[in-house]
């Protein structure tokens, strides 16, 4: 195995979860996308494997279909050198009726250092937290937060505009979409706003409540208006769920307000940053031309995810028991 | 001594009915209150004897919506636990809703909790009759077979009913013998949340119950009963909306009454800010102004009553995601303090208007005219109560079979001393 890359100077980091964005410091996000920084150099190598987190088991506990975040968590995992244990809810006791308690105590019993954890019901995470000692990593919890998709997306967002030397507080950045269920906008808005970036939530009334303005956003309805004043567009996906509940007519009207095309991309600055968490539904919220063109940033995402969940397993599980100046 | 004869010494009574806050003893001959005021140890030598001094002496509280689960869910808490529960809490009367399973939709099975509760015998359990069948929405229950059974009302709590044309039915329908309707206003298409929706529930990813919800339906009722003139009675208020539609019926001279919770009283939606499920019900909590509007209209007589919903479920219910984990919290045990904290100690009434909250008022809504004051020959129902006992509440410690309290830990102020219910002592505190 290569020997490790040197660790970011700044290292403020004392917490064994990730629970959310909305309850860390500044400094413990830059430390993650300082740690990112570093460990994204692993995956040029021939041999993609650190020893970082040899001997630790992280669990994939996943009560949600997903297939690239826990693909990525997975991925992320073994190139740090942990095992993996790939939980499966369908063929599990939790078909059973086994409380999430008891699910989680029982991996814990088995050894785990980390519980990576997909849910469908808001603050699982956290009631998991509480009755287990070991690590407890949100890969998403309801409408509630994705804290390693806001952190990727916070990384693609320095990755492309410090070399042009803007800071966070130099930025605006639009989320744009059903705001009102998306757990990528709120640890997007918690995390850009914690580092001083202006946010602007965009999306019809029904998806985009202005209360949201009572929680450190701007609130809008007209994309239009939005586009030229932003160096950032993170565009939701459409959940085609939504359209039961009637919080939008139908996709076409939806798509022509809040989809962005390359008419639309018009309206931007030249340097503007296209974001999507994906999958994507092409051709509604956003056209091909524009998630495959020279402003779009979503490969690179997805890049960058295994980099900021290596990160953060190493951060989380691996940090205090491995000297902090070297992987 | 006689067995009979119950003599309560050189406590404060407190008479709301009557607006009397005096030094005095009470006596209680079998089973009927039947003298009160200065010195009546010489009139009733043989009686036994419950000296009280510093403490008040009321009239038996009375909680028009209580959960005692049974039949159906006799795990959460059974008629018996429910009892207990309630005369620990001062209450001599409860009525107990009829979301059990299978519902208390028809005569035999108001009958059977009637026949439980006398079993018990610890506390009068009065139960409401579901206003449709099987608390489906759909079609009426048996409501006049339930009422001669002794249904004390009836309301379809835990749902409201969603149908226009079957609530109008149902007002209609128990207007014919003078029936009382309790209605759990929530509008069926509005709602489907777990939380006030809010900025906190926002915050949190979790679905809200919009107070339009309960102000919708609560406008509905009183459109449809203008004409019908119903008794009508609004179950756990909790916005500042429906405050201010019932302030204005009242105004208008409609029939209608309120009830308020000790949580709408006390608690704001932040309190689910940890996903802690102790804090999920419904109604659920709701913004400051909200607390303050239901405080405000308990002291300005909008809202009649007190009400706990105390509604039991067990460890693991609760222990389940904020999403899925049943709505509801106990509340007979801790609530006099509570009230006390509310509205005492801040100033908007007095104890005397809070006894008349909790068993005047009540009664009349109910019509039991034997109860809810401390006049000669009503029942010997009565609590005594040490108004300066500071405590903490400890779920440990509770009668109800469940603990799922909000208020666990919480330093509180006034607590039940005896419990006498018929002139028997039902409960005496641990000291």
């Amino acid at each position: 195995m290569n020997t490790l890359p040197p660790a970011p100077e700044r290292f403020i980091w004392n917490r064994s979860h990730l629970l959310g964005l909305e309850d860390l410091s500044a400094a413990e996000i830059l430390a993650v996308l300082d740690t990112a920084g570093a460990l994204r150099e692993v995956s040029t190598r021939s041999i993609k494997k650190v020893p970082a987190l040899r001997g630790k088991v992280v669990v994939n506990l996943f009560f949600e279909d997903s297939t690239r975040t826990r693909s990525s968590f997975r991925l992320a995992a073994q190139r740090m050198s942990a095992d993996v244990l790939d939980f499966s809810v369908s063929t599990s006791s939790v078909s059973k009726g086994e409380t999430l308690a008891d699910t989680a105590l029982n991996l814990e019993a088995l050894g785990v250092d980390a519980i990576v954890i997909r849910h469908r019901s808001s603050g699982a995470p956290h009631a998991v937290a509480r009755v287990v000692r070991c690590s407890v990593i949100n890969a998403g919890d309801g409408g509630h937060e994705h804290p390693t998709q806001g952190l990727l997306d916070l990384f693609t967002i320095r990755q492309t505009f410090a070399p042009r030397g803007k800071k966070f507080s130099d930025l605006h950045v639009a989320i744009v979409g059903d705001i009102a269920h998306s757990r990528v906008a709120r640890s997007n808005l918690w995390g850009l706003t914690r580092l001083g970036a202006k946010v602007t939530l965009v999306g019809p009334t029904t998806l985009c409540p202005d209360q949201f303005a009572g929680l450190g956003a701007e609130v809008s309805h007209c994309l239009d208006d939005v586009l030229p004043r932003v160096d950032v567009v993170n565009m939701l996906r459409v959940q085609f769920e939504r359209l039961a509940s009637a919080a939008f007519p139908s996709i076409r009207e939806y798509s022509r307000y809040f989809g962005l095309d390359e008419a639309r991309l018009k309206r931007c600055r030249p340097d503007v940053l296209v974001l999507h968490p994906g999958p994507m539904n092409r051709g509604l919220e956003i056209t091909s031309a524009v998630a495959d063109g020279p402003r779009s940033g979503i490969l690179r995402q997805v890049n960058n995810g295994l980099a900021v969940r290596m990160a953060v397993l190493y951060l989380c599980i691996g940090a205090n028991s491995f000297a902090a100046k070297e992987f | 001594m006689n067995p009979t004869q119950l003599l309560i010494l050189n406590g404060t009574l407190l008479d709301p009915a009557k607006g009397r806050l005096e030094l005095g003893d009470l006596l209680i001959v079998d089973g009927r209150i039947a003298a009160s005021g200065a010195g009546l140890r010489a009139q009733a030598p043989d009686a036994t004897p419950l000296d009280v001094a510093g403490c008040y002496v009321a009239p038996g509280f009375i909680d028009m919506h209580v959960h005692f689960r049974e039949p159906g869910q006799e795990h959460k808490e059974t008629i018996a636990s429910g009892s207990a529960a309630a005369v620990a809490g001062g209450f001599t009367t409860v009525c107990c809703m009829a979301n059990t399973t299978p519902a208390i939709d028809s005569d035999t099975q108001v009958e059977f909790v009637l026949t439980q509760a006398a079993r018990v015998d610890r506390c009068d359990v009065r139960p409401f009759g579901a206003i449709t069948k099987a608390r489906a929405g759909n079609e009426l229950a048996e409501l006049r077979l339930m009422h001669e059974a002794g249904a004390i009302g009836f309301s379809d709590d835990g749902v409201g009913v969603g149908s226009a044309a079957v609530m109008l039915k149902a007002l209609q329908y128990v207007k014919m013998f003078d029936g009382l309707i309790s209605q759990h206003c929530e509008e069926p298409t509005l709602s489907g949340g777990c939380m006030n929706a809010s900025a906190t529930a926002l915050r949190l990813g979790l679905a809200g119950i919009p107070a339009a919800a309960e102000e919708v339906m609560l406008a509905r009722d009183l459109v449809l009963n203008r004409r019908v003139e119903a008794r009508y009675h609004v179950q756990h208020v909790s916005t500042a909306g429906a405050v201010e539609l019932i302030r204005q019926a009242k105004k208008a001279g409609l029939p209608v009454t309120a009830e308020v919770t000790p949580h709408h009283l006390l608690l704001t939606d932040a309190a689910c800010g940890s996903y802690d499920t102790h804090f999920k019900m419904n109604p659920p909590l709701r913004g400051a102004t909200d607390v303050q509007a239901c405080q405000t209209a308990v002291a300005d007589g909008t809202i009649d009553c007190l009400a706990t919903d105390h509604a039991p479920h067990t460890p693991e219910d609760k222990a389940q995601e904020f999403d899925k984990a049943p709505f509801g919290v106990v509340g007979l045990e801790t609530a006099l303090p509570l009230y006390a904290e509310a509205l005492v100690r801040g100033g908007r009434i007095n104890w005397l208007q809070l006894m008349e909250k909790m068993t005047t008022n009540p009664a009349r809504i109910l019509r039991l005219s034997d109860r809810g004051a401390l006049t000669d020959g009503l029942r010997g129902d009565v609590v005594v109560i040490d108004p300066d006992k500071t405590w903490r509440i400890d779920p440990a410690k509770f009668r109800s079979q469940s603990r799922n309290t909000p208020f666990t830990g919480r330093r509180v102020q006034g607590a039940i001393r005896y419990t006498v219910r018929g002139g028997r002592v039902v409960y005496t505190a641990e000291t």
